[in-house]
C-alpha cells in the first residue's frame, strides 16, 4: 500500500527543518556539518512556501493519476503496479523537464548541473522519510490511508 | 505596482523602488520576500541557542518537546531571549552616551590647558560648551559647585558622567529626576539602576545557562537594565549633546528624498552619534571644499541625513532629512549620492552592495562598525573636523563620477518644524524667562488636550512603510491627543506634513487645535532622535512636579507606541517606558514571546499592577489608537478630570 505525506498546515511554523533534513538525507556525507560544504548535493526535495499567513510544505504528493508519469518520455518514471507509488529511475532521466512542467504542485525540481530531475523518493533507503523525523511540531504525517 | 503600494505609502519611496526594480537592485523588501516563511520558533521566542547542549526548541502545540535539554521551559527561554535583546538595546544607547560624555571631557581639556594645543588657541571647529545654562543645571544635579569657573565645571561634570557607567552601588544620578513615588516603586522592587554598565552585565549574566529561571525575575532584571538606558545612557547622551552641540530650538527643515540636489554634491550622513554629523555640517561649509566643489562643476555641497543622526542635525541646524530607516538604500538608488558616511546602529549591511551599483562611496567611520571591502576613515573626537573634511572631500571629488543618465531624484519633499525639547515646550507655554508646564497641565485638566502620546521607533518592511506611523498619529490628534515624536517615526509623519503648525487645522480635534493655534505649535512635536526619548521621561517628570495630574508618571493620561519597530533598541525603550509607568503598544510583529503564554500574559496584564505600565501588541494603526485612547481615558477618569471638550 503506497504511503503519502499529509500536512497539518496549522502546525507548520515555517522553520524549514524538513528542508534541511531532506538535503542532508540526500547528501553524500549524510551529516549536516559536512553536507553544508557539498553545495552540489544540497538540494532539498521539499520546500516550505508561505501563502495567506499559512505555511505549506511541498514535495511529491504521490498522486493517484500522476501527471509526471504520463509526461515522461524516457521511461524514467513509472507507477509501481503493486504499491501504486511513483518509481523514479534516475539513470533513464534525460532532463527534458516535461515532468517539472506537468506537476500541478511544482514539487519536481530540475537539477541543471546533473541535467536530471530531483524529486522526493520518500527516503527509500531509510526506514522513514527524514523530513518526518525532523519536524519539531509533528506537522508532517506519513500515512497509507 | 500594487505590490509597490503595499511596500510604502510614501511616493518618493514608491518611485525609487520602481527604479530599483528596473535596475535589478534588490532592497530589504525583496529580501523579506526571500525570507518567507520566517521561522515560527524564532517568531514565538521558543528557540534557545544559549548553550552547546542545544539549540533547543519548544513545541508550541504541546506534542513535541516541552523543555530544552537543560530543562528550560517556554517561559524561561522566551524571557531570556527577550532579556538579551534589552541588554543589547541598552548597550547601543548607553555606549552612544559614553562616546558623547568622552567628547565632552575633551572640550574641557582644550579649554583648560591651552598649552596642550599647539596653536595655543581653540579652533572654531572644536567642540565647545554651547549651552552654559544647561551645563550648570547638570552640574548642580551632580553636586558640583556651579560658582566655579565654567571650564572646571565642565571637567568635573564629564568625569562624574563617565563614572555613572562604572558605578557599582547606589543609584544613577538622573533617576532623581523621576517623581518620588516612582523612585519608591523602583526601590521596593529592587530595580533602581545602579551603574549603566553593571546593569547590562548583570542582565547578561542572569540569562546564561543555569542562572535565572524565573521569567518574572528575568523581566525585573531586564527592567532595571532598561532603566539604566532611559534614565542613564540615553539621558546622558541627550543632555550632554545639548551642552556641547547646543540645545535645539524650533527650526524649519525639509524632509524626503527630494532634498537631494541634482546640481550639488550630495553627502548623506547616516547613523546615530551627532559628534560626527555635527562636524560634517561644519565641514560642508568649509570654503576650501566649497571652492573645490565649484571647480568640479557642482553648485555647492548639500548635506542630508538618514535615521537618527539626521534628526540630530535637523534639530540643531535645520539640515534636511533625506529619509528614515527604510529609505537608506533608496537614497543611494537615486544615483545622486556622492558619499554616504555612516557611524553606528541601523546601518544595513546591504548598503555596500547597493553603493557598488553606483558611483556612491560608502565610508565607515567608527571602529565598532566596519564593512568588509568598504573604505574606513576612523573618526576620533580629537581630530573631528579634519576627519569630517577628509570624508567630504572624497564626496566632492566623486561628483564628476556621477552618471547623469542614472540619476532620478523624486520631487517629493515636505516642510517641517522640529526642535521641541522639554525646555522649549516649557518656554513656549510659559514664556522664555519663566518656562513652565502649567498651561500644558491646565489644558489636559480642562479637557482641551485629552492626553499625551509618544509615538516613536523604526520602520519595518513587514508593515507598509510609514503607514502605521502616520495613520496612528492622525487618529490620535483627531482625538485631541498631543503627540510627541522621535526617531524614524517623526520622519515618517514629517513626510506627510504632520509636523507643521498648519496640520492642526487640517487634522487636530477642536481642543488640541485651539492650543496649537494659541501657542503656535504643530499638533505633533518632534523631540529628536531615539536617545531623545529620554526627553519624554524628563518632560513627564516636570508635568508631575507641576501638579494636578497625579503623583506618579503612571498617573498622567499618556501612552506610548512603536508602530513599525524592528530594532532591539525599541524593546529597551519599551521596557524603560513600561518600568516608568507608561502603557506602551508595539506594532509590526509582537515581541518574540507569544510562545510563552505566561510571559505574554505577564507583560500585557499582570506587570501593570507592579510598575503601573504594561505592554500591548496590535497590528493596525486604528487598533493601536483605540488602545491608547482607552488607556488615556482610563487615566483621566482615575484623576477625576473633566470630560474632553
Amino acid at each position: 500500500m503506497k504511503k503519502k505525506f499529509v500536512y497539518k498546515v496549522d502546525k507548520c511554523l515555517g522553520c524549514k527543518s524538513c528542508e534541511i533534513a531532506c538535503a542532508v538525507a540526500h547528501s553524500t556525507s549524510g551529516d549536516l556539518f559536512n553536507a553544508v560544504n557539498e553545495f552540489d548535493a544540497l538540494s532539498p526535495r521539499k520546500k516550505v512556501y508561505a501563502s495567506s499567513g499559512k505555511n505549506y510544505p511541498v514535495s511529491c504528493k504521490q498522486c493517484d493519476e500522476p501527471q509526471c508519469v504520463s509526461a515522461c518520455m524516457s521511461g524514467a518514471l513509472a507507477v509501481d503496479p503493486k504499491e501504486k507509488n511513483v518509481l523514479y529511475d534516475e539513470t533513464r532521466c534525460v532532463g527534458c523537464w516535461m515532468c517539472v512542467m506537468a506537476c500541478p504542485y511544482g514539487a519536481i525540481k530540475p537539477d541543471k548541473k546533473s541535467k536530471k530531475t530531483v524529486r522526493c523518493d520518500q527516503c527509500k533507503d531509510k526506514d522513514e522519510p527524514q523530513c518526518l523525523k525532523a519536524c519539531p511540531t509533528k506537522a508532517i504525517l506519513w500515512t497509507s490511508s | 505596482m500594487s505590490l509597490i503600494k503595499e511596500r510604502s505609502i510614501d511616493r518618493a519611496t514608491q518611485e525609487t523602488l520602481k527604479k530599483a526594480k528596473k535596475e535589478n537592485i534588490p532592497t530589504c523588501w525583496d529580501r523579506l520576500d526571500a525570507q518567507q516563511p520566517q521561522c515560527g520558533f524564532g517568531l514565538l521566542g521558543l528557540c534557545c541557542t544559549v548553550c552547546n547542549m542545544g539549540p533547543c526548541r519548544i513545541d508550541p502545540f504541546g506534542e513535541g518537546a516541552a523543555a530544552g535539554v537543560c530543562g528550560a521551559n517556554a517561559d524561561t527561554i522566551a524571557a531570556r531571549n527577550l532579556a538579551r535583546k534589552i541588554a543589547t538595546g541598552a548597550s547601543a544607547h548607553s555606549d552612544h552616551g559614553r562616546d558623547v560624555a568622552h567628547a565632552a571631557s575633551l572640550v574641557t581639556k582644550v579649554h583648560s590647558h591651552p598649552e596642550s594645543h599647539p596653536e595655543g588657541h581653540r579652533h572654531h571647529h572644536d567642540y565647545e560648551i554651547l549651552d552654559i545654562g544647561k551645563l550648570k543645571l547638570l552640574a548642580a544635579e551632580f553636586g558640583i559647585d556651579t560658582a566655579k569657573p565654567e571650564e572646571q565645571i565642565a571637567r568635573e561634570l564629564s568625569k562624574k558622567l563617565l563614572e555613572e557607567f562604572g558605578r557599582q552601588e547606589g543609584e544613577l544620578v538622573f533617576t532623581k529626576r523621576a517623581p518620588l513615588k516612582r523612585r519608591e516603586i523602583w526601590k521596593k522592587l529592587g530595580i533602581t539602576p545602579r551603574g549603566i554598565d553593571r546593569e547590562v552585565v548583570e542582565l547578561l549574566h542572569t540569562t546564561t545557562m543555569g542562572v535565572d529561571n524565573d521569567y518574572k525575575n528575568i523581566i525585573a532584571t531586564g527592567m532595571r537594565c532598561a532603566l539604566s538606558d532611559g534614565w542613564g545612557g540615553s539621558m546622558i547622551a541627550t543632555d550632554v549633546q545639548d551642552v556641547i552641540l547646543g540645545s535645539p530650538e524650533p527650526v524649519r527643515g525639509k524632509v524626503n528624498l527630494g532634498v537631494l540636489k541634482e546640481d550639488q554634491v550630495n553627502i548623506v550622513v547616516h547613523g546615530h552619534e551627532p559628534i560626527l554629523s555635527e562636524m560634517a555640517v561644519k565641514a560642508s561649509r568649509d570654503p576650501e571644499l566649497l571652492k573645490l566643489a565649484k571647480d568640479k562643476g557642482a553648485e555647492g555641497i548639500n548635506l542630508a541625513g538618514i535615521c537618527c543622526t539626521a534628526n540630530e542635525v535637523l534639530m540643531r541646524h535645520g539640515i534636511a532629512v533625506a529619509g528614515n530607516f527604510l529609505q537608506q538604500e533608496l537614497a543611494i538608488v537615486t544615483g545622486a549620492v556622492e558619499v554616504m558616511m555612516v557611524d553606528v546602529q541601523c546601518i544595513m549591511p546591504a548598503l555596500h552592495e547597493v553603493a557598488a551599483c553606483f558611483h556612491t562611496k560608502l565610508i565607515t567611520t567608527n571602529s565598532k562598525a566596519r564593512f568588509p571591502g568598504v573604505s574606513h576613515v576612523e573618526f576620533t573626537p580629537e581630530k573631528a573636523y579634519e576627519t569630517a573634511k577628509q570624508i567630504i572631500r572624497v564626496g566632492v571629488e566623486n561628483f564628476s563620477n556621477r552618471k547623469k543618465d542614472r540619476v532620478n531624484i523624486p520631487k517629493e519633499e515636505m516642510d517641517l518644524v522640529a526642535g521641541f525639547t522639554k525646555e522649549v515646550v516649557a518656554q513656549m507655554l510659559g514664556g522664555k524667562y519663566r518656562g513652565t508646564y502649567r498651561p500644558l497641565n491646565e489644558a489636559i485638566i480642562s479637557g482641551r488636550i485629552r492626553g499625551l502620546a509618544g509615538v516613536v521607533g523604526c520602520n519595518n518592511p513587514k508593515q507598509t512603510h510609514d503607514f502605521a506611523h502616520t495613520e496612528l498619529v492622525k487618529e490620535l490628534i483627531k482625538k485631541d491627543v498631543l503627540v510627541l515624536q522621535t526617531g524614524c517615526s517623526a520622519i515618517a509623519c514629517a513626510k506627510q506634513g504632520l509636523l507643521l503648525p498648519e496640520a492642526a487645522a487640517q487634522y487636530a480635534g477642536n481642543g488640541l487645535r485651539e492650543i496649537c493655534d494659541a501657542v503656535g505649535i504643530p499638533p505633533v512635536l518632534h523631540l529628536g532622535s531615539c536617545v531623545d526619548n529620554s526627553r519624554i521621561l524628563t518632560a513627564a517628570s516636570h508635568i508631575i512636579s507641576e501638579g494636578g495630574l497625579g503623583e506618579d508618571l503612571s498617573d498622567i493620561p499618556a501612552a506610548g507606541c512603536a508602530p513599525e519597530w524592528m530594532s532591539e533598541k525599541a524593546i529597551t525603550i519599551g521596557f524603560y517606558f513600561v518600568a516608568s509607568g507608561v502603557y506602551t503598544v508595539f506594532g509590526a510583529s509582537p515581541f518574540a514571546v507569544l510562545g510563552s503564554k505566561n510571559l505574554t500574559h505577564y507583560l500585557t496584564h499582570d506587570i501593570e499592577e507592579i510598575v503601573g505600565g504594561r505592554f500591548d501588541f496590535a497590528d493596525t494603526p486604528v487598533k493601536m489608537a483605540e488602545l491608547m485612547i482607552a488607556h488615556i481615558d482610563k487615566k483621566r477618569k482615575a484623576l477625576n478630570l473633566k470630560p474632553v471638550i
